[in-house]
Parts: C-alpha cells; structure tokens; sequence
C-alpha cells in the first residue's frame, strides 16, 4: 500500500473517477470557447473569470457539505441577499464595515442554526425546512432596510469594497483568495478530521453513524451552519461588488450551489463527493456562463445550455456507475463460486 | 462458572397498549453462547434493547457485574462493552472497512485523521479474528456477509464483552455461516458472553451452550442445550406441541402447467429447462448465490433474458414485464418482503388491491371501494392474518403477517403459478406452518407452487419435487422420495470446474 506512486494515489481517492472526467469535461469547454472567441483565455478574461467562479464555488461548498449528510440548503441563496443587505444598511448607518459584517454574520449563521435544529433535531424534511427559512431569510433582505434597496456604502467602506472584489493580491483578485483560503481549510475539514467522516458517515447510514456514537445532531448542525457561513461571505462579496445592497441578490444562488457541486460528483443521496469536484463544477458553471457570453449567445440559450450540462454531467455519472456494478457484481458471484 | 456478567430480573416493560415485557428475567455468563429463543413478537427485541441502552425498562433490577445499572443509554451501554449487531446492518456503505470500524472514535494526531493507523489497527483486528480483508475496501462492495463480519470486529475493537447478535446468519450461505461459528466460538473461549438471537433451529444445535426462552413478553425457561431437545424447545416457544413440522398434503398431480425451456438471463440463469404441474409444490434448492433468486426474477419479466421460452399450457407466452407475467397469471412473493413485496407505507388493504386494480376497477379507471373492501376483507380471512383493520400500515405488521399480506396479493386473482422466493425468512415457528398450510391450499387449488428455500428441512419438508440448481445451471430434478439433505447438498455443490475435473 505504501508503495503506490503519487499519481496512483490521487486517482485511487474515492470520489476522484466523476471529477477527473468533468476535468476533461471542462478542459474540452474552454478550448471551444478559446477557438470561438480567442479573448477567452486572454490573463484579462481569465482573471474576471477567476473572480466570477470564487462565490459560485464558496456557496457550492456549503452545500456540498449539506449534501454530502443527505440533505439540502435552499436557504443559501436568500442568505447571500441577507449578508448583503444587512451589512450594507449597517455600512450607510455608519457602523464600521468590520462590525458590520461581524453582526450579519451572527445573522446568518443564525439562519443555519434554525436549519439545523429544523432537521437533525425536529427532523423536518430538509426540502421544506430550508424552504421555510429561504423565505424567511429574504424577507429579512427586505426589512432591513424599509423594502429598499440600500444608498452607496460609501467612502469609508473602500477597503471593504476592496477586500471583497476589486483589490488584488499577487495580480489576482481578493475574492478568488478568500475562495481558495475557505476551499484548503473547508477541504481540510471535509478530508482529514473526524468532523468530516462523521459527514460523510451521517450521509451514508445516519442510524449506522447514530449507534457508532456519532452525534447526527451536531453533525448536521455544523453543515448547515458552513453553508450560511459561505453564503454570508458571498453576501458581502455582492455587497461589494454593487457598492450597496440590493434586496434580490443572490437570488437562486442555492440552486447555482446544487449544480456546482452536483456536476463535480456530489451525490443529492448523500454520503459521496469531494470538495475538488465541487471546484471543477463552479469553474464549469462559470465558463459556461461567461464564455457563451463572448462566443455571442443570448442569455435564454445560456440558460438552456447550462441545464443540459448539469443533466448530462449527472446522467455520464449514473451510466458510467450502472456499468460499473454490472461488472463487480459478476467478478462477485465468481468469487462466490470459488467459495461454494 | 458461576458468575454472571449480566443479570436482569422482574424487567417489565409496558408500551401504549401493550405489555411487552411481563417479570421476565435474564442472565448471561462470560464464556457463553445463550440462543435467545421465542417466537416473533415475543419480547425477545425489547428485552435486547434494554439491554443494549436503547429502551428503559419500567421495572426491575439490571446488573452488570453485579453493579446495579440505572439509566442505561447506548453509549453507557457501549462503554460496559455490550455491542448489538443487528438484523438489518448498520454499516456506511460509503466508507471503508477501516473507517467503519473506527466510527466515533477516530484515532487523531491533533485535528487531522491518522488514516495509516485506522488500516493498520483495522488490519490487525481482522487478521485476528482470522478474516483476510483489505481495510481500504469500500464496505458497499463487499457482500453482507463480509460486512457483518466487519460488524463484529467494529464491535470488538470497541472492548465488547457481551455481544448481541439477531438473526445474524439470515444472509448468509452455508460456507460463510460455518466461518461466522468459527469466530463465535473463538470469542466465547476468549470469555465472550455472546447472545445468539435465530429462527433456525439447526444453528441452535450448532452453536448454543445454554437457551432462553420467552413466549408472549414472559419468561419461560432457561435451560442447559444438551439436557433438551428440539421438540420441547419448540413447544416451549410456542406453547402446544407442534405435531407436524411440516404439514404435508397429498393430491393427484394434474396437468403440466408451464414449461421453461432454455431459459438463460446473464451468468446466473444458464439453459434453465422445468416443468411445473398442476397440484405440485416444486422446492428448488441451492446455496447461496447459485441463481435461485434470478431465475424467478427472469420469469417474472424483472430481469431481462438473454434466450428461452416460457410455455403456460402449452402455448408460449411473451414475458418482458411484470406486468405480463401478472397478465399471464403467473405472481411472484419476492425474497426481500420490504423491497420488493410491500409498499410498507400503504395499509394492507391498499397493498392487497395493487396488482388487482384491473379487476377493481370500473371503465374510468376508478377503484370500486366495496369490491375493495371485499377482496381485502377475503383475502384477510383466508390466510388468518391477525389485524386490527385492513387499514393498518403493512409495515406496521410482523415479519410472518407482512409474508402472508405478499401472499394475499396474488390470491385474489386466478393466478396459476404461485413463485415464492424465501417465503418463511424471518418467520417464527407458527407462522411458518401457516405459511405452509397456504402453500398446500394453493397446490389443492391445481395451482403449480415453486418456492426457493435456503432451509433445506424445509425444501425436504414440504415439496414434492426438488430442482438443485447450482452456479446458475440446475443440476438435478429429484422426487422427493427418500431423498436427503447430503443428496441435494452434493448436487448443490456440483460447480462445473469439477465436473470437467
């Protein structure tokens, strides 16, 4: 076992088959785009590009955590809009942007903490739960500041426009950094610590997970509450990006997150999936998005073009596993006539 | 050895309704196998749950070496070292061996998990136990048996000293139940008290050092293994004496029903040819995996086939579906009752009038609720299926009820051939012979019964022909005259490889 080459190792990982194939998937749609459009993989376009794809993949790692315990968030995208409003209306009020966002996150990861308790504690179906607390969480957007849309955050707030989406770090954007530093450590997490086995263990058998001494509870909890983590921090990328807070931001961003994370393997039954699949699938969906914009195609074929790729990703998966375990369960039963 | 390890007495434990355990008590010593018998329904989960934290009981004292117990949950229970395997595994089907066994109590260095030691430890683990696996295998890829045995090692890694086993060998074949008892009798020799919960008779004679028996939430007996005898084990479970195990009725056979010629459907269904006869019950036995379960399956239309005819009365007939089946009057009790027979969120009448809608229908495709309840009501009546209503949830039911509702499903209609697969799994005593019993009314009807059973007693007991099928062939066609188990277990095992050999 030791002695396995690197390479080996990598592809061995469980879950790495559905994400080196949508690799593939997506190396093909970039070279069509770069042939349709060669200002496509221009460092200009690429960049924005990088920029665009930090938030899609920041909330498609907070459901890939719901989804990986067997449920799901529909929350993430009234969440993003929640994070929004909140710290802008602080932010025109004069509250400094750091103890702005610190109070709408407390928010936020109070929306997660009611998802949680909805499901693991009072086991409400996660769809309607979620489904409550989407329209919860929106409503609030809305009320915070009198059904509004927010006035400009402001001179004071520059540094956090700037943190959040226009500065750049080593000639890249901060929002791609914060992405990437919230992957390594969420991807940590997921990966290597016991809280992330007893995700994927909760997702597989919870009852299983339950007498093994797992906490289904905290578990499930803490999915819920890194999803509105993610989805606050998107709140505030969007915040910073318009420059003040707009009530429908983030709107169906948590199907956006589904598709992410669907697309690099995350299973909707729960208990399969990595966090590097979940990067490939927003990179997808963001290359999608901006280079059928420069290959000139109107934004309803965009749609229906990205409904397509999220439906074949899933269904390649589903055949490819159909034929898989056709053939393991005949290497099977000829290991059970060696036995017999 | 004196000394018990676990001692209960008076328990008493009441539901809504239901008195589910009535002063029974319970004693278990280290260094022993207790067959934990009764009948389904008798108390014998209950009891096992308290035991293992799940439940608390309502009365009575609980001792673990001889210290009073109070308040038990699953993880006290865990940390006296009482493990439970159940009937339905709990295992995460995602997560590999190593990781099973290592689940809620990861080992760590700092935040990060120390993969290389989990497989190490779990390596060790089964290398001791004598299971030669690898512990970076997917546990959704090993067969159940497999699992179970990681099972058992989860529970030993855990320091369990009192193991609790249901119904452990449901799944098993006959080489992996042998190695199941090999370990068991290891883990009793190192001091192990070892509960072993079954409806097998035959395991018990392998395998018991002393029994318990409880009927109806009481305490009958306990009793040392070799001072009894099967005969009074079974009317102690069941209160009367059983007179005939296996109620045999005698009827002419009449004409051939169906024929199955060259039938082939993947690795496990190969140039199948019977024949089935009307008034004939046609057992067909057969080890674990030898294509039993999809030859009914290709019959039936569910998997698809690769060649062969299908004759009913002579005249051949297209099976692609189940639907064509049913229409062709063939019906099917699928081996898995809560996967394949019922939909156990449906009440029983809604179960039984599934397949019949046809008939319960008017033209509009609207179901007629009098011909419903009538059939429903019927069918209820004929198989004795003990019920509050037809409206209860199937699911609700026990294992040999929720059998004989399968059953009611098919009854209704005319069918005529009745195709069991494992119809007693799981079944108590009494239920069995009911079971039986319908299966000769249906053999009294001119139906053409075929049942598949891993209970060789059984095929014996009840059919009247016996087709062996082994890796995927049948390897012989026997009348059941004089014929014994080590005649049908060679033809079992008669694998091509020796054959050429």
């Amino acid at each position: 076992m030791e002695s396995r080459s690197p390479i080996k190792r990598i592809i061995s990982i469980r879950g790495m088959g559905q994400v080196l194939t949508v690799t593939v998937g997506l190396i093909i749609i970039c070279a069509i785009f770069g042939i349709i459009n060669p200002i496509f993989l221009s460092w200009g376009n690429t960049s924005n590009l990088l920029r665009q794809i930090a938030p899609i993949l920041l909330i498609g790692i907070g459901q890939s955590y719901v989804l990986i315990t067997g449920n799901i968030d529909l929350s993430i995208g009234s969440v993003v809009g929640m994070g929004c409003m909140m710290s802008a209306t602080l932010m025109t009020k004069g509250v400094s942007p750091f103890v702005s966002c610190l109070i709408t996150m407390v928010a936020c990861l109070a929306i997660g903490a009611t998802n949680g308790v909805l499901v693991a504690r009072f086991k409400l179906p996660p769809f309607i739960a979620t489904l409550g607390t989407m329209t919860i969480a929106r409503g609030i957007a809305q009320i915070v500041n009198n059904n509004y849309n927010t006035n400009s955050i402001g001179e004071g707030a520059q540094w956090f426009r700037d943190f959040f989406y226009y500065g750049k770090t080593l000639g890249i954007y901060n929002p791609v950094w914060i992405a990437l530093v919230l992957w390594v450590v969420f991807n940590f997490i997921l990966s290597s610590t016991a809280t992330g086995r007893h995700i994927y263990a909760v997702g597989s058998n919870a009852e299983a997970a339950r007498l093994s001494g797992v906490s289904t509870f905290g578990t499930i909890m803490k999915a819920y509450l890194i999803s509105s983590f993610c989805a606050g921090v998107v709140g505030f990328v969007n915040c910073a990006t318009s420059g003040a807070g707009t009530m429908d931001s983030g709107t169906s961003y948590e199907m956006y997150a589904v598709a992410a994370a669907v697309i690099g393997g995350v299973s909707t039954l729960g208990g399969t999936g990595i966090l590097l699949g979940t990067v490939i699938g927003a990179a997808i969906w963001g290359v999608l998005q901006n280079g059928l914009q420069f290959a000139g195609a109107p934004v309803a074929w965009r749609n229906i073009v990205i409904g397509v790729i999220v439906i074949v990703s899933v269904l390649l998966d589903v055949l490819l596993r159909m034929g898989k375990k056709t053939k393991k369960t005949e290497v099977k039963q000829a290991g059970a006539k060696q036995n017999g | 050895m004196a000394e018990y390890i676990v001692e209960m007495e008076h328990i008493t434990k009441i539901f809504p309704g239901v008195v589910a355990l009535d002063d029974v008590q319970f004693k278990l010593k280290p260094g022993e196998v207790l067959a934990f018998l009764g009948e389904n329904g008798a108390g014998k989960s209950t009891l096992m749950k308290i035991l293992s934290g799940v439940y608390t009981k309502d009365h009575g004292t609980f001792r673990v070496d001889g210290e009073v117990i109070e308040n038990l949950t699953a993880s006290k229970a865990r940390d006296l070292g009482i493990a439970i395997i159940h009937q339905e595994l709990n295992m995460c089907g995602h997560l590999t061996v190593a990781e099973n066994i290592f689940l809620g109590r990861e080992e760590k260095t700092f935040l990060r998990l120390d993969n290389k030691k989990m497989n190490q430890a779990a390596h060790e683990i089964l290398k001791e136990l004598g299971i030669n696996m690898d512990p970076a295998t997917l546990i959704g890829d090993l067969p159940v048996s497999k699992q179970q045995m990681v099972e058992i090692a989860k529970a030993l890694y855990s320091k369990a000293r009192i193991l609790i086993m249901d119904e452990p060998t449901s799944a098993l074949s006959a080489a992996e139940i042998t190695e199941l008892f090999r370990i068991i009798r290891k883990l009793r020799d190192e001091g192990c008290a070892i509960v072993y919960i079954s409806h097998r008779m035959e395991e018990i004679d392998m395998i018991a050092d002393r029994i318990i028996i409880l009927r109806d939430g009481r305490y009958i007996t306990s009793m040392d293994y070799k001072d009894t005898n099967m005969d009074q084990i079974i009317s102690h479970m069941v209160g009367r004496e059983i007179k005939e195990k296996f109620p045999r009725v005698s009827c002419e056979r009449g004409n051939k029903i169906m024929e199955i010629r060259n039938l082939n459907a993947g690795r496990l269904v190969r140039d199948i040819n019977l024949e089935l006869y009307a008034g004939e019950i046609v057992g067909i036995a057969g080890l674990m995996g030898a294509g039993r379960t999809e030859t009914t399956r290709a019959i039936f239309g569910i998997d698809p086939k690769d060649s062969g005819e299908i004759l009913l009365d002579g005249n051949a007939v297209e099976i692609n579906k189940p639907s064509d089946a049913i229409n062709a009057g063939i019906a099917l009790a699928p081996e898995d009752r809560k996967l394949g027979g019922l939909c156990t969120k449906l009440s029983v009448k809604e179960n039984i009038a599934l397949p019949n809608l046809d008939i319960l229908c008017n033209a509009l495709q609207v179901v007629n609720r009098e011909k419903e309840s009538e059939m429903t009501g019927k069918a209820v009546r004929d198989l004795k299926i003990r019920l509050a209503g037809s409206d209860v949830l199937a699911g609700s039911l026990s294992g040999g009820n929720q059998q004989k509702v399968v059953i009611g499903k098919w009854l209704a209609r005319n069918s005529r051939v009745v195709i069991f697969d494992e119809p007693t799994r799981g079944v108590d005593v009494a239920a069995k012979v009911e079971i039986y019993n319908l299966m000769n009314e249906l053999k009294l009807q001119g139906i053409a019964v075929m049942f598949v059973s891993s209970e060789m007693p059984e095929v014996l007991g009840i059919s009247d022909r016996v087709l062996v099928m082994c890796d995927g062939k049948i390897t012989a066609d026997l009348s059941n005259e004089n014929l014994t188990q080590e005649e049908i277990f060679q033809y079992a095992t008669q694998f091509e490889k020796k054959m050429n050999a």
